[in-house]
């Protein structure tokens, strides 16, 4: 049974990519409802996904309280990761200097976890989001600074060669060559730093808030109440899948050349007859001489 | 041998003129590596000149001093008169590798030159445009590079060259990639455009044919560290053919300059690979 068929030449459709794992998804979470029933496992060892849906319903008011904060948290660490993996990367990529003094530091500051590190600072922040963002930001932004390194490192040393014999300046060089080479990259990372920003946010709030998902999480199991344990993982996650696909769809509108042949027309997208348009142009590619 | 019958030119103004330029690097060990020794080597306006030499010789190295990248330890660039040694910007350079930019459309790629030296826009784009088609690349400007071929990169990168605006052109083996077929017809095609465009062209390869059949004058340099070997004068008729490389003429040149090329290799053969070490390799 072909349940997608790929057109030639034209790249992939983002749906296209995303119905097997829709059916895997639906395929499991039917299994779970129906040995739940079938076994009758208590809620409170495991909820069934029906019962998860309904807390959310039910609860909406006290999760979605909790949640602005987590998701603050979540979008604010993010920020400051990427500010701050951004400043890092390129003063490594671009000094040697830092690259040899600050560089293994870095590296090294990875093996301190996180969670120990939590509480020295609440200590030192107090009992708000500081400490909480921060932690975020710390999970966040290592992977970022490693691929915004090896991104602006993958410049070569004959490109640079040739926007200095056209007399390109330092800035020049910077945003027509270094920052073009090192954007897939950054996004590669930047989508890895999305969803730790909710592993993040999440542990942070463990360590110490009053509100929150996490801290919500914390009360709920204390109290056995697993169906909203459960309510709140589902928000989470939601959270990082639609940070990772607002990554995605950023990505592919900045880097249009890692998805077709052709420079995107973006004028098509706001007519109404587009797809007329898309498969004419794709119709009229010339052919290759030589 | 060196008079020269060439239908260009000729006993005119120097357009480009290369005096003593010598240049060493370091080794791993910090010991001086020469890489090229007192070359001299001119070119006068609007002539083609050939430089080969076996690969490693300090070719390239060459061209980043005479394009203002690198500078040389003694010697002097002069064009017209004034020594441009260190000055990027006063000759356009196509490297060996096409070096087209993943990110920008075919017209963005070419038009790099007159971009980054804050030309206007619309002025450079449409003066693209006209070219284009010259270079085989008409209905290619909106797309990325991924999609030409080899040959195609090549020309893309020709005329990105040539939309520099410069008098003097310098080619570090621009068909080295090629196969041969397409590379011959990439001859034929560079001696077309180059006929209209007029230019002076200083050009990097290892392929003796090539050389007779592109250029006016051929220096055959020695293997590292570089100096100059022998001067070939190619007198042979403009504009050539694919027909030229059957004739006589041709045959004596091309041996002429393989004479000079073997000679060399029996040389660096017999006093061994030492002054071959090291990772200098630039071309």
């Amino acid at each position: 049974m072909a349940l997608v068929q790929p057109r030639d030449g034209s790249p992939k459709r983002p749906d296209e990519g995303l119905l097997v794992p829709a059916l895997i998804f639906i395929g499991v979470l039917a299994t779970w409802e129906i040995l739940t029933r079938l076994l009758e496992i208590k809620p409170y060892l495991l909820p069934s996904p029906v019962l998860i849906v309904q807390t959310v319903l039910a609860d909406w008011p006290t999760l979605f309280s909790n949640y602005r904060v987590t998701l603050s948290e979540i979008l604010l660490g993010f920020v400051l990761a990427f500010v701050v993996a951004m400043a890092l990367g390129i003063m490594i990529a671009h000094s040697s200097a830092f690259r040899r003094g600050v560089y293994p530091l870095i590296i090294a500051s990875q093996t301190v976890p996180m969670i120990a590190v939590a509480p020295v600072l609440i200590i030192w922040f107090g009992y708000n989001i500081i400490p909480r963002v921060l932690v975020t930001a710390l999970i966040a932004f290592f992977p970022l600074t490693v691929t915004t390194v090896t991104g602006f490192n993958a410049v070569e040393d004959d490109e640079v060669n040739l926007f200095r014999s056209m007399n390109g300046t330092r800035t020049q060089i910077f945003f027509k060559l270094s920052l073009p080479t090192a954007l897939p990259f950054i996004f590669a990372g930047l989508k890895v730093s999305a969803t730790l920003c909710v592993i993040g946010a999440t542990v942070g709030e463990w360590i110490g808030a009053d509100r929150g998902l996490g801290h919500l999480i914390v009360l709920d199991t204390a109290q056995f109440d697993t169906p909203r344990v459960f309510a709140s993982i589902l928000l989470l996650s939601i959270s990082g899948v639609a940070l990772f696909l607002i990554v995605s769809l950023f990505e592919r509108i900045a880097l249009p050349w890692r998805h077709g042949k052709q420079a995107p027309d973006y004028r098509s997208l706001f007519l109404p007859w587009r797809h007329f348009y898309a498969s004419r142009t794709a119709a009229t590619i010339p052919k290759k001489e030589v | 041998m060196f008079g020269r019958i060439g239908s260009l030119a000729h006993g005119d103004v120097t357009k480009l003129s290369v005096e003593k330029l010598t240049r060493s690097f370091r080794d791993q060990h910090g010991r001086p590596l020469p890489i090229l020794e007192g070359i001299d080597l001119y070119a006068g306006e609007n002539e083609f000149v050939a430089i080969v030499g076996p690969s490693g010789c300090g070719k390239s190295t060459l061209f980043n001093i005479v394009a203002g990248l690198l500078l040389p330890d003694s010697g002097h660039v002069y064009m017209n008169g004034k020594d441009i040694k260190g000055t990027p910007g006063s000759v356009a350079y196509m490297m060996q590798k096409d070096l087209l930019l993943d990110w920008r459309t075919i017209l963005e790629n070419v038009t790099l030159g007159p971009e980054l030296s804050g030309e206007p826009r619309p002025s450079f784009r449409n003066r693209a445009r006209d070219l284009m088609r010259r270079f085989g690349l008409e209905g290619f400007e909106s797309f990325y590079p991924s999609a030409l071929s080899g040959g195609m990169r090549q020309r893309a990168a020709l005329l990105r060259t040539v939309l520099c605006d410069k008098r003097v052109l310098l080619l570090d083996e621009p068909f080295g990639a090629l196969d041969a077929l397409t590379r011959a017809a990439m001859h034929v095609w560079l001696l077309d455009i180059w006929q209209d465009f007029r230019r002076t062209v200083l050009f990097i390869t290892h392929d003796p044919e090539e050389a007779v059949f592109l250029s006016d004058r051929i220096y055959v340099l020695t293997s590292r560290p570089a100096r100059v070997k022998g001067i070939v004068e190619v007198s042979l008729p403009r504009p050539r053919g694919h027909e030229i490389i059957g004739t006589l003429e041709f045959a004596q040149l091309k041996r002429r300059v393989l004479d000079l090329v073997w000679e060399e290799e029996a040389r660096s053969l017999r006093s061994g690979p030492s002054e071959c070490s090291g990772d200098m390799g630039d071309d």
